[in-house]
């Protein structure tokens, strides 16, 4: 990071008073924490029962899905309701490399993902062309040409789709080394493997993005989203950065999509480009949980899963309540329950303000409207 | 002439989306807000309608008539307590407001109606035709298509030549402004919003007679009318209807080559005109 914000930070720092830090005590502690909660997640399968490797692996697949469209849209404001589009076309990428070309499915993820990418180039050139709230429509529209499109592959079974051959998946690479090192049935196996993938996937984006909040990138963007025109004028290029977000969420979304449908492995257009499952479910948690924080959607996809497992056999109703709490949420407390915790607690546990410190006066003598 | 003929059904069909695209296109004109569940909303005075019909045994249309002053009032109801809150420079609170309300209502409406796909029946009148220059056109299609001309004509009417018009544009144009002029910025969107809820119920009466519907048709309605807006250009309500045509008839011709392209040729049609013009055919609007 070469920039005038640099040398604007060693300026500051050399005269010894103030400090910019995006640290704070608890998001010391907090990561110290998270590393744990990781490395106990992937002992899970030893540990727990297979029912619950399946239920952390919709949860991880879920919140992955989340975080990327809380990038999107939170951070990057680009609220696409389309993002059925590259879980569709992922799991479709991965059916298609799996069943036609014989490919692993392990490497067929990435490629999935990649595809996905390749998708969003086009779909970006024409979605952009839309003013703000159309977009959203846009990307639904470009999303429903998708699963038309895909309904015609009659080689993956056109409307009602296909199933994933059994022995493709039990030849899967590492799922022997699993059953030789740890005695795992092929089922279990994997199970564990979809499950460290989802795992790893979702650390990967988590920090990722994360990573990208701190950079200059990440500053850009708070600017682009605070005044377009203001930012521009500063020199952030906000189509430029746009468009990188917009291809790194379908990359994400799009491998997040060949991982779910690798587990499911039974595919049909309807069910890969679902608007509530993909996008609806997606943009709850992360409404719920509060968007544009890396934290709510940990905390929505959690509230989430409590709702679906209690609430679900409900049907309708439960669908429409969760409607309804979004409503609620979007109204009275936009910034979503992580907002009402941090605003409580001052906890920051991703911080990626940038925090002015010490200085020749301590904050509490200053006067002023920002004293 | 199996060409005119599939041509001229298309136009027909094109009044249906451009009833369906007339209200969306009055409210994002007036106060820059995309309803999400504008789909969902005509879908339920379909119910709407559907329910008066069978409840008290009336004609359909004059179910609509009654639907509609009930249509307004729960669009003036949902824009002054719940939309009206969501407006503001910020455009996610609008939006995921009304994804939300669109997942309400479309499952409220399964709960209420269940999934079972129904239709409003207009007896003689839905098989009823007439012979327009050699070429059947059927009563229904017709009819649809001049209250589309009809909703048009009169939104102009009322736009540009009414009191209540020149409020719309005014706070449309600049609504701090208007306000110190007197005008209530959230008493006219509320107005608006009825009145888009009533261009609803009448595009509701000919989603219910001409086919089949069910609680989950909305979204695919809210893409139609969205192409034919976007098509057509933003702010221009003949533009909106010529964008309804151009859709209507590219569905036509694309289910005329091959009945499962019908959708995605209207979809293709409304890429070409992003790509090539991509602000409508008949733009008004600055943005």
């Amino acid at each position: 990071m070469t920039t005038g914000f640099n040398t604007m930070t060693d300026d500051i720092n050399a005269k010894g008073a103030w400090r910019i830090e995006t640290r704070t005590k608890l998001s010391g502690l907090f990561s110290i924490a998270a590393i744990a909660v990781v490395v106990l997640m992937a002992a899970a399968p030893f540990a727990v029962s297979r029912g619950v490797v399946q239920d952390l692996f919709f949860i991880l697949t879920m919140l992955t899905l989340a975080q990327s469209w809380n990038l999107l849209a939170g951070y990057a404001g680009l609220i696409s309701v389309g993002q059925q589009l590259f879980v569709g076309c992922g799991a479709y990428a991965l059916f298609g490399l799996v069943i036609l070309a014989g490919v692993d499915p392990l490497i067929a993820i990435p490629l999935a993902g990649l595809l996905a990418a390749l998708v969003a180039i086009p779909t970006a050139f024409f979605s952009f062309r839309l003013y703000g709230p159309y977009f959203a429509i846009g990307t639904w529209v470009i999303a429903e040409v998708g699963r038309l499109l895909l309904a015609q592959w009659k080689a993956l079974g056109g409307g009602t789709g296909t199933s994933l051959p059994r022995d493709a998946t039990r030849d899967m690479l590492g799922l022997s080394a699993l059953g030789d090192w740890f005695g795992m049935r092929p089922a279990a196996a994997a199970d564990a493997l979809a499950y460290w993938l989802a795992l790893a996937l979702a650390v990967a984006t988590i920090t990722l993005i994360y990573k990208l909040l701190r950079s200059k990138h990440g500053l850009g963007l708070a600017a682009v989203r605070d005044n377009e025109t203001a930012a521009r004028a500063l020199g952030v290029d906000a189509l430029r950065l746009k468009s990188a977000i917009y291809l790194l969420t379908a990359f994400v979304t799009g491998m997040v999509g060949a991982l779910i449908y690798l587990q499911k492995a039974r595919i049909s257009p309807d069910a890969a480009f679902s608007l509530t499952d993909w996008t609806a479910y997606v943009v709850f948690i992360v409404v719920i949980g509060g968007i544009g924080t890396i934290e709510g959607p940990l905390l929505g996809v959690l509230v989430f899963f409590a709702l679906q497992n209690a609430f679900s056999s409900y049907g309708s109703w439960y669908l429409l309540a969760l409607g309804a709490l979004a409503i609620v949420t979007m109204l009275f407390a936009p910034q979503g329950l992580w907002g009402l915790i941090s605003r409580r607690t001052g906890w920051e546990l991703f911080p990626v303000r940038r925090l002015l410190k010490g200085g020749p006066a301590s904050f509490d003598t200053m006067g002023g409207p920002n004293g | 002439m199996s060409w005119l003929d599939t041509l001229l059904q298309g136009v027909l069909l094109g009044g249906l989306y451009a009833l369906f695209a007339a209200g969306l296109s009055l409210v994002f004109g007036i106060m820059r807000l995309v309803n999400l569940a504008h789909g969902d909303l005509i879908v339920l005075a379909a119910f709407l309608i559907l329910l008066i019909v069978s409840t008290l045994g009336l004609d359909p249309f004059v179910a609509a008539v009654i639907a509609a002053p009930l249509m307004f009032g729960l669009g003036w109801l949902l824009q002054y307590h719940l939309l009206n809150r969501t407006l503001g420079k910020d455009i996610l609170p609008p939006l995921l407001v009304t994804f939300g309300l669109s997942i309400v209502i479309q499952n409220g409406l399964l709960e209420t109606f269940t999934a079972d796909s129904k239709r409003v029946s207009t007896g003689a009148l839905e098989t009823a035709s007439i012979q327009l220059a050699g070429i059947n056109a059927g009563l229904m299609p017709l009819l649809t298509f001049a209250s589309a001309v009809a909703v048009i004509v009169a939104l102009n009417q009322l736009i540009y030549r009414t009191a209540l018009g020149r409020a719309f544009r005014a706070t449309s144009d600049d609504v701090v402004t208007a306000r110190l002029m007197g005008i209530r910025p959230n008493s006219i969107f509320a107005i608006a919003t009825g009145l888009a809820m009533m261009i609803v119920t009448v595009a509701a009466l000919y989603l219910g007679t001409r086919a089949n519907f069910d609680p989950t048709s909305g979204p695919s309605r809210l893409i139609y009318a969205f192409e034919a807006v976007i098509i057509g250009g933003l702010g221009s309500l003949w533009g909106t209807l010529a964008g309804g045509v151009i859709l209507g008839v590219a569905q036509t011709v694309g289910a005329s080559i091959n009945p499962e392209w019908q959708i995605l040729s209207g979809h293709i049609a409304f890429l070409l005109v992003l790509l090539l013009r991509p602000r409508g055919l008949f733009p008004r609007a600055v943005d």
